[in-house]
């Protein structure tokens, strides 16, 4: 299979002419990573100063236990942060999932879908650069956002045992590697319930669904039924990479150009 | 340039449901530098076939070859040697009209993409609006853009789905200028529209789908076959013995009075006009000018429309 990167290049900077002369897209893209990034430092520098001496602190038990070394009031802001972490992950599923949702289904509506499949663009040229255009943005606001946290952690006086839990793999890896590959995988899916529905609306709310699993996991490690580890941040990219391979090989494959041109009224 | 054989497109409507047969085995061919009208109500096929020849829908059976290339099997080629301006032509509006056309340059991987951008915004007068967003542009502006859009990689063959459908007069006009400008040039264009008055202008043959192509021929033979030759005889004054007089030639195939014109059917009017005129003379008839009735596309593809009406019911039982 030949892939053009021209004309990948070419969606993607269409997409982006469109998309950034939308003021709403460029506040989803600037103010929800700032206020993730606002929020776990002013939790940390709040909680650095209430929980000394970690006494009365209530947390589930099976956190505790992996806190090892740590007092209870680091162990405290660690699982904190932990909450905070996924909400790291939250702003790559939540920025591109708008511009992917309308990405088929806005061409649809504005008739411009037709002239574009008469180009000799290949539908895997088109998904590519629908997903990228879609999905670079958001990696580049987390990883910037979480770049300005960990400049930032130090003036919240916590201690360096929090500092190192931060910068320590397992939040390297959910920001850097988990997010980017949820990323990939909320565009794909965003793109192929696109291409199946007629209304963008509809195309929106149904792939603001893929965020339910994230929150789930959020509220299962505040009730304490799962830890986030380094274990599991390591199962959660094997397997996001794995469904994002298939993700991109079934949006191609329902991709059906015919049906999208000749069902749509 | 274009050639069918026996293409046919049917649409499936679900399980236990007969599929709709939208294109029913259609064989025809356009020459290259043709201008090819093709005419037919609403729901004929017309852009089913438009879609089928531009690769953009894969056809149920039959072939097809455009430009030498063959349809299923050498898609992308058709599509770089084709221009489509579709029956409802999208523009991304939040574009510039400029950024619009360069987008599309690139997808066509146009060598010269701002040369060629510059020389349909010129030839089309958008040059001054180039920076205007598209939404901002009048329904006649979108159109002349999309035509634009479809040229910029100077295709061989040009498909225009309905090109003055909801224009007003002027810009309807300006379209029309422009697509007899195209013609000179050589391109192949094939064109699809609801306006018999200009596909008459336009084109050098015409075909009539109703699901199955139902004729094709240059419009002048189609005038000559359904309705032949009427000739009408302008006089000062009408004597009825004239009536009979013009009867009385053997190759006379009808003759009808209206007003002081004679209306005479012939099969080789430039033999037979005379014989007549000096038959009228004689008989004293002052003539002021004779003329061809010349009966418009309308009442040809009525026609053919109409008698495809009545055939269809009897070849179904």
């Amino acid at each position: 299979m030949e892939l053009s990167l021209e004309r990948i290049r070419t969606i993607i900077e269409k997409e982006w002419a469109e998309v950034f002369k939308n003021k709403v897209v460029i506040m989803t893209i600037v103010i929800l990573p700032l206020i993730f990034t606002i929020m776990p430092l002013l939790v940390l520098t709040f909680t650095n100063s209430s929980v000394e001496g970690g006494e009365g602190v209530d947390m589930p038990a099976q956190f505790a236990r992996t806190c090892q070394n740590m007092s209870m009031g680091d162990c405290m802001q660690v699982f904190m942060m932990n909450q905070f972490l996924l909400l790291f992950m939250v702003m790559p599923l939540a920025i591109p999932i708008a511009i992917a949702a309308y990405s088929i289904v806005g061409e649809k509506t504005t008739r411009s879908l037709e002239p574009l499949l008469a180009t000799p663009i290949t539908t895997e040229e088109l998904l590519a650069g629908k997903c990228l255009a879609a999905a670079i943005p958001a990696i580049l606001a987390t990883v910037g956002a979480f770049l300005l946290f960990l400049l930032l952690t130090p003036l919240t006086g916590i201690s360096l045992v929090v500092q190192q839990y931060i910068m320590g793999p397992i939040w390297l890896i959910a920001v850097l590697v988990v997010g980017p590959l949820m990323s990939i995988a909320a565009v794909n899916l965003a793109i192929i319930v696109s291409s199946r529905v007629t209304d963008p609306r509809a195309a929106e709310q149904i792939s603001m669904v893929f965020i339910v699993p994230l929150i789930g996991l959020m509220f299962a490690q505040i009730a304490g039924l799962i830890v986030v580890n380094l274990f599991l941040m390591l199962t959660m990219a094997v397997t996001l990479l794995a469904i994002d391979f298939g993700l991109i090989f079934i949006g191609a494959e329902l991709f059906q150009r015919e049906t999208i041109l000749t069902r749509w009224k | 340039m274009i050639y069918t054989e026996a293409l046919t497109k049917e649409f499936n409507r679900g399980k236990n449901v007969e599929p709709i047969r939208a294109v029913d085995s259609l064989t025809l061919s356009v020459n290259e530098g043709e201008v090819f009208g093709f005419l037919g109500p609403n729901g004929a096929g017309k852009t089913t076939t438009v879609r089928m020849l531009t690769s953009l829908i894969a056809p149920t059976s039959g072939r097809a070859v455009i430009n030498n290339f063959e349809l299923g099997r050498q898609d992308q080629e058709i599509r770089r040697c084709v221009g489509i301006l579709t029956e409802t032509p999208g523009m991304y509006d939040r574009l510039s009209a400029l950024k619009n056309l360069t987008l599309f340059a690139r997808l066509y991987n146009v060598s010269d993409v701002a040369g060629q951008v510059e020389k349909y915004l010129r030839m089309l007068g958008l040059w001054e609006r180039r920076f205007d967003e598209a939404g901002s542009f009048s329904k006649g502006m979108r159109q002349k853009l999309a035509i634009a859009r479809a040229l910029l990689h100077e295709p061989k063959v040009l498909f225009l789905d309905e090109p003055t459908s909801g224009l007003d007069p002027e810009s309807a006009r300006l379209v029309r200028d422009f697509i007899t400008e195209l013609r000179m040039q050589g391109k192949t264009i094939f064109l699809c529209t609801h306006n018999l008055d200009e596909a008459d202008r336009l084109c050098d043959r015409i075909g009539i789908m109703k699901g199955k192509l139902v004729t094709v021929d240059s419009p002048a033979n189609l005038r000559k076959q359904l309705f032949g030759h009427r000739i009408v005889f302008h006089l000062k004054a009408l004597h009825p013995a004239w009536i009979e007089l013009v009867c009385a030639f053997p190759f006379v195939e009808e003759a009808q009075v209206f007003d002081n014109r004679l209306l005479v059917a012939l099969d080789q009017p430039e033999e037979q006009n005379p014989l007549i005129v000096r038959r009228l003379v004689e008989a004293g008839a002052e003539i002021q000018f004779v003329g061809e009735l010349r009966h418009n596309l309308e009442d040809i593809y009525l026609q053919l429309i109409q008698s495809q009406r009545t055939t269809q019911p009897a070849e179904r039982s």
